[in-house]
């Protein structure tokens, strides 16, 4: 089975509470959402972030939004204005979830090739500039 | 006032330091019938303790008072009305400061402003204690007397209520204090639908709403991963506005014209933002069940939400207390290639080694490279040699002031003592800041709401 970076399948948005950082994951495509349910475990994700996190991790499930909220404590320095981190509020957290990696059919593979990242030729000139411009490298979730 | 079956509520600031124009563009935009305004966070309110320490006039968002001037006639005219938890830690004193703002916008006699009082126990503490009320904190269970001489704020996040009777009472601007950024949203629905307190699912669905709202254009295109390459015209992004039914469903969308998008993508995961455990969303008027909110994409930037469910409140409120946990800066320096880590690690190195030859203790030292590991520390591995540049960045932590204030010269230093090829340190040594704690508590209700007091006045 081919193992792909969880960036390809799901978005993600992450923030803080005192000293635990949130990383909600959400599938991209329903159709995705069991595997992730699967292989994003706490102790897997745990595992993940190693030394990044003291605590445990949480997992919550919100099957209607495909998504999985995931509480990792101990994460942010102490969290709050104590922090010495640069990402002192866990705001980016959830990008680094991403790079997490998940086994998936060759079919999947194929299929989210590419998913998630900007898409080849895009420039920043083009960013928010209009309606149409940038192209579109997914189909909106 | 006839009823309304639908109404419009429009986000205009997500937080102290958001978006100038927002608000302007929502009142301009299109329809809309309210239009909230949440400036608070957790260290929001110790920052505004002090400078109402210094300035008794002071402890608001003043933005807020500028952006009225700008907007009340609009308002006053389209009959839009304005909830905000503005007031901080005065809301007496943004409130006397809205009605000069008023009248300098020539809307005297056309507008009533609302004042909520009573979530500030800043004062309250020492009785609250002798009354038993431990005040325990959340994380660690310590009880507030262990550092009851070090508190600088101290408020209850307190729900729709006194909003609702503001809005009553004909109030056209509410400014509160530590109102939860949600009721922000969906007192409004409350008051305008007549919602009893015992209609939790359609209160827990303005809970929603107001998640949705309270972080700005975050649910419309804003900080938003999925696709974010392809958001159209974000120079002049929309706001979300909630349009809400009294049937407790809604449904998210933005003015036409404007930027950013309102997708299943952008609204999910705004819904994930700062989420704790979403089965129990715990707010002062309702506990929320975020598993249970259902979206639909029900045409071009519009996302509708139903199907949510709530539980009874709970018997406590919660409180934000801030208390004064030491002293911290960060310094940085700039590397460049070749080997621009190896140089930064160095310098970090003898940086480490300085600190210790002085003596200096702190609770923390924290090295990280800008450009590499800041964010995703060790998961990313040992940096190549050929990284073209990276940017050491050190902070410490220690409850000393004068150990931080030595660290903040250490810094410098290494420009001409250190490793090679290091430059940026135009912007100075770096500043001692105080560390503002934040304590987590619980409250009984009954402490708190026979001392809420809501005050409405004509301009």
């Amino acid at each position: 089975m081919p193992k792909i970076r969880l960036v390809h399948l799901a978005h993600a948005r992450s923030g803080d509470k005192g000293d635990t950082a949130n990383v909600g994951v959400i599938a991209y495509r329903p159709q995705d959402f069991e595997l992730l349910r699967e292989q994003l475990t706490p102790a897997a994700v745990k595992a993940h972030f190693g030394e990044m996190i003291e605590g445990e991790v949480e997992r919550f499930e919100l099957t209607n939004l495909h998504a999985l909220n995931f509480l990792l404590h101990g994460a942010l320095d102490g969290g709050g204005t104590m922090s010495l981190m640069n990402d002192a509020q866990g705001k980016v957290f959830s990008t680094a979830m991403l790079r997490m990696e998940v086994e998936v059919s060759q079919e999947t593979a194929d299929a989210v090739t590419g998913k998630g990242r900007v898409p080849a030729g895009w420039s920043a000139e083009a960013y928010g500039s209009s309606p149409t411009a940038g192209g579109s490298g997914g189909d909106g979730g | 006032m006839a009823e309304r079956d639908l109404i419009r509520i429009a986000s205009g600031q997500g937080f102290w330091g958001d978006d100038l124009d927002a608000p302007v563009r929502q009142v301009e935009g299109g329809p809309i019938d309210y239009l909230m305004l949440d400036y608070l966070a957790e260290v929001t309110m110790s920052i505004m303790q002090k400078q109402r320490a210094r300035d008794p006039e002071a402890g608001y968002a003043r933005d807020f008072i500028a952006l009225m001037e700008r907007i009340f006639p609009a308002c006053v005219e389209g009959g839009v009305r304005v909830v905000t938890n503005a007031g901080g830690v005065n809301p007496q004193g943004c409130a006397a400061a809205l009605v000069e703002a008023g009248r300098r916008a020539g809307v005297q006699g056309k507008a009533r402003i609302g004042r909520v009082e009573g979530d500030d126990i800043l004062d309250r503490l020492g009785d609250l204690i002798d009354e038993g009320h431990e005040l325990r904190n959340m994380e660690t269970d310590e009880p507030l007397s262990v550092i009851l001489d070090q508190v600088q704020s101290a408020n209850v996040y307190i729900g729709a209520a006194p909003i609702v009777e503001a809005l009553e009472k004909g109030a056209d601007v509410i400014v509160t204090g530590r109102s939860t950024d949600t009721a922000l949203t969906y007192a409004p629905m409350m008051h305008e639908f007549g919602w009893a307190n015992d209609e939790l699912d359609r209160i827990a669905a303005g809970v929603v709403a107001g998640h949705i709202n309270e972080c700005g254009a975050q649910s419309t295109g804003g900080n938003c991963l999925i696709n974010w390459w392809s958001m159209p015209n974000m120079a002049e992004v929309g706001f979300p506005i909630v349009e809400a039914r009294r049937d407790g469903t809604f449904t998210v969308t933005k003015h036409p014209g404007t930027g950013g998008r309102v997708d299943r993508g952008t609204v999910a995961e705004q819904i994930l933002y700062e989420m704790g455990d979403p089965t129990t969303y715990i707010t002062p008027d309702v506990v929320a069940d975020f598993t249970s909110i259902e979206l639909r994409e029900e045409g071009p930037d519009r996302v509708s939400v139903q199907g949510i469910r709530g539980r009874p409140r709970t018997d406590f409120l919660k409180v934000s207390i801030a208390y004064a946990g030491g002293w911290k800066a960060t310094g940085t320096l700039t590397y460049s290639w070749p080997d621009a880590a190896a140089k930064a690690q160095a310098a970090a190195r003898i940086l480490r080694e300085r600190l210790d030859r002085l003596g200096l203790e702190f609770d923390a030292v924290r090295t990280e490279l800008v450009g590499w590991d800041s964010t995703h520390g060790p998961l990313v591995g040992e940096p190549p040699a050929d990284l073209p540049e990276v940017q050491l960045r050190v902070g410490v932590r220690g409850q000393d002031r004068a150990a931080v204030e030595r660290f903040t010269r250490e810094i410098a230093p290494l420009v001409l003592t250190g490793p090679p090829s290091v430059t940026g340190f135009a912007g100075g040594r770096p500043r001692v800041q105080q560390i503002m704690a934040y304590w987590p508590a619980l409250l009984r209700r009954e402490a708190v709401e026979p001392h809420l007091r809501v005050r409405v006045e004509e301009i």
